[in-house]
């Protein structure tokens, strides 16, 4: 009772606040650029003057980059909403006051911050579906084009916010708003230099560059999970130029997928601890 | 019976003390003012009985279940020190998720909103949002929120700093209704005026410690000045006065006594008597609150 009070608490601000119109608004500006972007591509230059005599498997790793961008973008459109929109939820309300008079209530602590979670994980999951959702069929309607294993790859999009979301209400459990964005969004850019580092060291060679890269990527598993999902959009055969964010020269194992669910599961194990211990 | 029992209980902020060996009991039924100057650990003792702050030592009892027994809190009531709200609902829609989270049933809630609305005023504003309301108005919405669920226990922090004349008189009938209804009423404050009107006891406090508890009503132990005029009294006599004051002093023939409570007056003019004085004439005269304040709490505040 209490946890479905909060949550709904919580959807119920994110539409009050305009926070879902914002996002909304946002997601079709980005799926009109992207729209008009992948239809100038197709019709004003090279792919058109040669299209028939291009390779088939060309054809189709210039698609799928070009499907992967799209993703890609969007992919860090829900990394961001996701932090900015639950990065003060919990330390916002407890240095306004406001968790007073609900922490008050014949609920326990670790319902009101999973009652956040889930409200946070229905916001994150819609934001998400909608823009992969439209990009993928902007992808079929204009490119004739559809990447592979689309289910698995969203499940590790999915994954990615849902890390973040969890550390993010780790961080707010303990830490200011301010500090709170800072410590999260710092560590995603770490796994995103570790990402980097991985991919080049495997392009030349280095065993000591892709462990350095994997060790950033058990700080923060995020940006494994979003190369994880380009590997699976691209599939078995094609692996693009080690050097870009959909590289997948060193693809994080299946290992690595559990050690982030974990990850996650320990993130949120812990600030439902820590906020269940803290004064209010 | 009991409404609150506490024991030893201690809070410390870092190095820094905040409640420094609360030991107190609120009995069920009375309005209760916990008086004190600012800083002097009155939220953070009403924070530990809400179980919003974990005590460092010590034990309570609220409502005879210990400190963070989560099903009690429904028959508690608060109204924080700094009413700060989700500020983006309207005043029906507060009150709604606040009703919700006491779990109240689905069918009471539309009528009771409406009973609380109309009893702080409210009424006209139910659709408006709280981010529109002045301090005032969010102070009784607060009020209102505190009271949803007929609680046998409220908890009002400070609840009349943000009002108007008006809204004071508001708050006094609705503790006063509250009394009327069986309710425990604990009220933190360190206005002497609403305490003094409002309240059946009071409890000092000063740097984070109950100083003393005075009965406010119906006699008891409020404390008292006594005066009394008579002659053959002897120096042995007066000292053997503060048996029952705490403090003496002779000026010619007349007595001035501070003692606790009234009962003291027959005992003293009984001994008095025995001891073969001329009592002439006994004038009490009782504390004023302010007066009590002063005396316990001194005048140099509590920081």
């Amino acid at each position: 009772m209490g946890m479905r009070s909060i949550a709904a608490l919580t959807l119920h601000e994110a539409a009050r606040r305009r926070i879902g119109l914002a996002a909304f608004i946002i997601g079709a500006l980005f799926l009109s650029f992207h729209g008009t972007g992948l239809y100038l591509m197709v019709t004003g230059g090279p792919l058109r003057d040669m299209n028939g005599r291009i390779p088939p498997l060309i054809l189709r790793q210039i698609l799928t980059t070009l499907s992967l961008m799209g993703l890609y973008a969007a992919n860090w459109l829900v990394v961001l909403m996701t932090v900015l929109t639950a990065v003060d939820t919990l330390s916002g309300e407890i240095s306004s006051g406001t968790i007073q008079s609900l922490a008050a209530k014949p609920i326990r602590r670790w319902q009101l911050v999973m009652g956040k979670w889930a409200g946070y994980v229905v916001l994150i999951t819609v934001f998400m579906l909608l823009l992969t959702g439209g990009v993928l069929i902007e992808d079929k309607l204009i490119l004739g084009f559809a990447p592979n294993h689309i289910p698995a790859a969203l499940a590790m999009m999915w994954l990615e916010s849902l890390v973040l979301l969890a550390v993010t209400l780790r961080a707010g459990a303990s830490l200011s708003t301010m500090t709170t964005g800072v410590v999260v969004l710092g560590m995603h850019i770490l796994a995103f230099m570790g990402g980097w580092i991985e991919q080049f060291g495997a392009l030349e060679n280095s065993p000591t560059a892709v462990h350095v890269g994997i060790t950033a990527s058990l700080l923060m598993p995020t940006e494994a999970m979003w190369r994880k999902a380009a590997s699976e959009f691209q599939g078995p055969i094609i692996g693009l130029a080690g050097s870009s964010p959909f590289g997948t020269t060193s693809v994080p194992s299946m290992g690595m997928v559990a050690y982030a669910a974990i990850y996650m599961l320990v993130a949120l194990g812990s600030a439902v601890r820590r906020f269940s211990r803290r004064d209010l | 019976m009991n409404a609150i029992e506490t024991r030893d209980l201690r809070k410390t902020f870092g190095g820094k003390v905040a409640v420094e060996g609360l030991t107190l009991e609120v009995r069920r039924g009375e309005v209760f003012g916990f008086l004190g100057p600012n800083g002097a650990g009155k939220s953070t003792s009403v924070k530990m009985l809400l179980g919003l702050v974990y005590p460092t030592s010590g034990a309570a009892t609220v409502l005879d279940r210990p400190l963070g027994d989560v099903h009690v809190r429904a028959r508690i009531g608060f109204l924080p020190e700094h009413f700060r709200f989700h500020d983006w609902l309207t005043a029906a829609e507060f009150l709604r998720t606040h009703a919700d989270l006491y779990g109240m049933p689905d069918a009471r809630v539309p009528k009771r909103i409406s009973e609380l609305l109309e009893l702080v005023g409210l009424a006209g504003h139910r659709d408006k949002k709280l981010r529109d309301f002045s301090k005032g108005m969010l102070q009784r919405i607060g009020l209102a929120q505190s009271l949803l669920n007929d609680p046998e226990l409220v908890f009002l922090d400070e609840p009349t700093s943000g009002l108007d004349p008006l809204g004071r008189l508001l708050v006094r009938d609705i503790i006063r209704d509250q009394r009327e209804r069986g309710a425990t009423v604990f009220l933190n404050s360190h206005l002497l005026g609403e305490v003094e009107v409002t309240c059946d006891r009071v409890g000092f406090i000063k740097h984070g410690r109950v100083m003393a508890i005075r009965a406010l009503r119906h006699g008891g132990d409020g404390g008292m000045e006594l005066e009394i005029r008579a002659s053959g009294v002897c120096d042995g006599t007066v000292v053997q006065l503060n048996r029952w004051a705490a403090s003496v002093r002779a000026e010619g023939d007349m007595l001035k006594l501070s003692v606790p409570n009234e009962d003291a007056v027959p005992e003293i003019v009984s001994y008095l008597v025995g001891t073969g004085a001329r009592v002439y004439s006994v004038s009490s005269r009782r504390d004023s609150l302010e007066e009590m304040f002063l005396r316990i709490l001194g005048s140099e505040g509590g920081l």
